[in-house]
């Protein structure tokens, strides 16, 4: 026990101690930051700047609808003709909007074309669309002499509230906190795993190549120094997270503190929404809030929060066990690579079954995966959230517990032979044969 | 007691490969024990039971009278064959790991570790990395790990490669000074000059199997070829050797001879003995030289191993 504690210490000092692990533990959270208020910025700045659109309506139908915004100002050239005013536009407006002459309403929407320099932003188009239609929608009503206040009184907005059988209620803002909760404890184990797992694989393959493994091995035992360098290396990962979080939450509450970013990146986000928008979510804000609220209180904190530390204990052992028979078995990190893609297989099918599991939480794929013990670290995590049967969790542990012990004898076997192997690039049929050593 | 090390009957089979068949020794207490054979031979399969790197599929290993057992690594120093130590770390502080490793404490490790440091005249080395020292240095390093928890049993495989003859030197006279103070060496190794100079016993691995054992004095003993060197001082050295060649075997000696000389290498014939070839000579002509040819290691290694097939 003394031994694996000084093992276990050895690693993390090691890995701690190493000038990359140190330069990624400071910058990345610096770098996290630094993106974050590039983004910011670059938004602001977007929606700061100002289009100017020419339009030429020579249907004189529907000039009524460029009504200026924050973001866009109209110009009417409809004197000048299409002609002159593509000329004028060019190297001053942002574009021009034509709206041909049309001798019947159901024509007009027809042939309207919008040219500029570059390709037009989605969004400016999707919004004059928007308007064109609407405006036709109404002309064609009135020309049909319906009451377009009657016809507008008519239109409903409907939003369904779900509630659970035993009375709780959940909403769409619920969902996606799931998602985004149980999405992201999947995803830290995710890269926990492939991080760390390499971690201990180059670690293997550093007292391989420096061959001071069998002077270590005539004083422990293997599978000891084997467990101690996994253990090692997760606590040096943890430690890095949680540097990481501490320290990005600093930063990040100091930017907001001092920049006041938040409230005049969410002004901007609301400018640019169209009004009926900002009606919409002010009227519905108030109470989805309140939902939302509802719905953190009503996620299975405890459960995802002890499944969390499980699955992760679990997968991170399988896998970096996994990985400390790669490097053993090989001499180089360049050779890893035939042992690699089996491995990463497995966790990059969960990532994607997970986007999967999020539109179908119960469904058959969700449930299988979720069973199964090289993917369940992470789609039963991303699960766990929308709610999970008891016996479910229950089975993906019970057998996450018996791979773990299975694969960890297994790679503990490969591992021994392993590290006392050089010169030759093993075959799965060799690793096979070294099992019965 | 007077065994430190007792293998009996030890096997170990790599799938279809055996690497040890039915090989038994036993290492006297402070003795240099010569674990010979060519490569590939199993030695260090053996070395690696002993060390209990790897377990042997059948037979039994006793140190010092008890089964071996995981806590008897303490008592065992091994400097293995592919040996090398962490690149980035600090010499002082791996040390301090590996001394930990073998079971002594952090203060007792300190001690004992500045004590070779000293000796050895590396101490101002304790904070350098591994990476920054030259081969023969980290040997040196690596020496001294191997030794430094004061083991009863010393495992050396090829200890000599990577040193210049300065520091072989001095590695040879540690080993002896080791062994004076009563730790028992396993001396495993080709080079056949050191086997004369350090061993006292030797067995001799073959094909996973032991074909010799025993005391190197002995063990010469037994292969003596019962042929000696002589010098005849004579004027007529054909006649001589006519005569000669009538009653013995005899070849021409590679050494050297005196202008005057006939220098050749006799041999013994059946129930004879060397009083019987002395008065023959003397008879026949002046002698000036006479030795007995004992076989050197290497001699008997080859012998031994061609007879082995």
């Amino acid at each position: 026990m003394d031994k694996l504690k000084l093992i276990i210490k050895r690693e993390f000092l090691a890995k701690v101690k190493n000038k990359s692990f140190i330069v990624m533990t400071v910058l990345s959270p610096l770098l996290m930051v630094g993106l974050m208020m590039l983004i910011i910025f670059l938004n602001q700045k977007n929606s700061e700047e100002v289009r100017t659109v020419a339009f030429v309506d020579e249907s004189n139908l529907l000039a009524s609808v460029f009504t200026d915004s924050n973001s866009t100002k109209y110009i009417d050239l409809t004197a000048l003709g299409i002609e002159e005013a593509r000329k004028q536009t060019e190297g001053h407006y942002y574009g021009v909007l034509y709206i041909p002459k049309s001798d019947s309403l159901v024509n007009l929407s027809k042939g309207i074309a919008f040219y500029s320099e570059d390709t037009p932003s989605l969004n400016l188009l999707s919004s004059i669309e928007n308007k064109l239609e609407k405006k036709i929608r109404n002309l064609k009503i009135e020309q049909l002499h319906f009451d377009v206040d009657k016809i507008k009184a008519t239109e409903t907005t409907v939003q369904i509230e779900t509630e659970n059988f035993i009375g709780e209620k959940s909403s769409k803002i619920g969902s996606v906190l799931r998602m985004v909760t149980g999405g992201g404890f999947g995803y830290l184990i995710f890269m926990f795993i492939i991080i760390y797992g390499t971690s201990v694989m180059r670690s293997v393959i550093e007292e391989k190549t420096s061959r001071i493994i069998e002077i270590i091995i005539s004083s422990v035992k293997p599978f000891q120094l084997m467990l101690g360098k996994i253990l090692g290396n997760a606590l040096a990962g943890v430690l890095q997270f949680i540097i990481w979080m501490i320290s990005a939450g600093l930063l990040l509450f100091a930017i907001t503190y001092i920049f006041g970013i938040e409230a005049a990146s969410s002004g901007s986000a609301m400018g640019q929404m169209n009004p009926e928008m900002i009606q919409q979510v002010q009227s519905s804000s108030a109470s989805e809030l309140q939902l939302a609220l509802q719905e953190i209180k009503n996620l299975p904190i405890l459960t995802m929060f002890f499944s969390f530390i499980i699955y992760f204990i679990g997968g991170y052992l399988i896998y970096s066990s996994i990985y400390a028979a790669i490097g053993a078995a090989v001499d180089s990190e360049t050779d890893t690579q035939q042992f690699m893609m089996p491995v990463l297989m497995p966790l990059i099918i969960a990532i994607y079954v997970g986007f999967s599991v999020i539109e179908n939480p119960h469904g058959p794929i969700a449930l299988g995966f979720s069973l199964f013990p090289l993917t369940s670290p992470i789609v039963m995590l991303m699960r766990i959230p929308f709610g999970v049967p008891w016996w479910q969790i229950l089975t993906s542990m019970l057998l996450l517990i018996i791979t773990f012990i299975a694969i960890v004898w297994f790679a503990a076997k490969i591992y021994r032979v392993g590290i006392l192997m050089y010169g030759k690039k093993p075959t799965y049929k060799e690793l096979y044969k070294w099992l019965k050593y | 007691m007077n065994t430190i090390l007792t293998v009996e009957n030890v096997c170990k089979n790599y799938g279809n490969f055996t690497a040890l068949n039915n090989v038994s020794i036993s290492v006297p207490k402070g003795s240099v024990f010569g674990l010979l054979g060519p490569n590939g031979a199993g030695k260090t399969s053996l070395i690696r039971i002993i060390n209990q790197i790897t377990l042997q599929d059948s037979g039994n290993i006793f140190l010092d009278g008890e089964p071996l057992k995981p806590q008897h690594v303490h008592q065992i120093g091994y400097l293995p064959e592919e040996r090398g130590l962490y690149k980035s770390m600090k010499v002082g502080e791996q040390a301090l790991y590996l001394a930990q490793l073998k079971g002594l404490s952090k203060s007792d490790a300190k001690k004992k570790l500045k004590y070779w440091f000293e000796k050895f005249e590396i101490s101002d080395w304790w904070d350098k990395k591994i990476q920054e020292l030259s081969k023969g240095m980290a040997q040196k390093v690596q020496f001294i790990v191997t030794v430094m928890h004061a083991p009863k049993l010393l495992i050396f495989d090829e200890p000599f490669s990577g040193f210049d003859p300065i520091n072989a030197n001095l590695i040879k006279d540690e080993i002896l000074k080791l062994r004076d103070d009563g730790a028992s060496i396993i001396f495993s190794t080709h080079r056949m000059e050191s086997v004369e100079e350090l061993c006292d016993y030797i067995a001799l691995i073959n094909k996973s199997n032991k074909i010799l054992d025993g005391k190197l004095s002995e063990i010469k003993q037994e292969f003596k070829t019962n042929q000696f060197e002589v010098g005849l001082i004579s004027t007529e050295k054909e006649q001589l050797l006519n005569k000669l060649n009538e009653h013995y075997k005899t070849e021409k000696s590679v050494n050297p001879q005196l202008d005057d000389e006939l220098r050749l290498i006799v041999t013994l014939n059946n129930g004879d003995t060397s009083k019987d070839l002395i008065r023959f000579l003397n008879n026949k002509a002046q002698l000036n030289h006479f030795t007995e040819i004992i076989p050197s290691a290497n001699d008997i290694f080859l012998k031994a191993v061609a007879n082995n097939g």
